[in-house]
């Protein structure tokens, strides 16, 4: 199992969860995927639309002011 | 295992804005699992053509013609305030400044998420092409038919 991270906190729609997706695609399952993304639209659709697609999120928390960290199991 | 939702897009449009449109749409929609179809027609080939810069394909003198002022992903035009040309390449620079990924991110991003590229087979016809004029993601070339097929219970989007 192994753990990647990766940062799109300087991204916009749609790269956002395309990103997210495309970093995904390459793990296998159980592997983690660590997000630091930013509040608003990424925060609201990255953790949404990965469950969606049978990931598994593990954690969401705030690191700094309006930057989170996602924690996705892949599934 | 629920039937991935689908939509497919057609664009018949050149305009660099509504390529990034397209694009912006495919390449959301494959990211959160939908099947898409991109269905290339008329002007909107002239996004996925091979030679990207101005070059003198087809068959026939009025056709070969054509092709030339049509042009390629160099030459799309923004829709209002083109400038003769110079506004896609601003556009470009502020959407790098601004990190919104640029048109050709937007398809690159597309082809790794497998969105379908179809070409219309009347519109090449007409400006006498053929299949290796165009990028080899390019799946098939066909028309309305197979189109509405491929379509069939999902969104279709015309640009």
């Amino acid at each position: 199992m192994k753990t990647v991270k990766l940062d799109i906190t300087r991204e916009h729609c749609p790269m956002t969860f395309v990103k997210t997706k495309l970093a995904l695609e390459k793990l296998n399952k159980g592997d983690l995927l660590e997000v630091i993304l930013k509040e608003g639209e990424p925060l609201e659709n990255v953790p949404q639309t990965t469950s969606e697609q049978g990931n598994i999120v593990l954690e969401i928390k705030r690191i700094e002011n309006d930057v989170h960290l996602v924690v996705i199991e892949k599934g | 295992m629920i039937d991935k939702k689908k939509i497919s897009l057609v664009l018949f449009s050149g305009d660099f804005d509504k390529a990034i449109a397209a694009f912006t749409i495919a390449s959301g929609a494959a990211a959160v699992n939908y099947e898409v179809n991109l269905f290339f027609t008329f002007w909107g080939l002239n996004t996925i053509k091979k030679n990207r810069s101005r070059s003198v394909i087809g068959k026939g003198i009025l056709a070969r013609t054509f092709n030339f002022l049509m042009g390629g992903f160099n030459n799309l035009p923004l829709s209002r305030l083109n400038f003769a040309g110079i506004s896609p390449n601003l556009m470009t620079n502020l959407m790098k400044k601004r990190n919104v990924a640029t048109l050709r991110e937007l398809i690159d991003a597309s082809i790794q998420l497998n969105v379908n590229f179809y070409a219309c087979e009347m519109s090449i016809n007409i400006l006498g092409l053929k299949k290796e004029d165009f990028i080899p993601e390019i799946k098939e070339i066909l028309g309305v038919a197979k189109f509405l097929k491929l379509s069939e219970n999902g969104k279709v989007l015309f640009i």
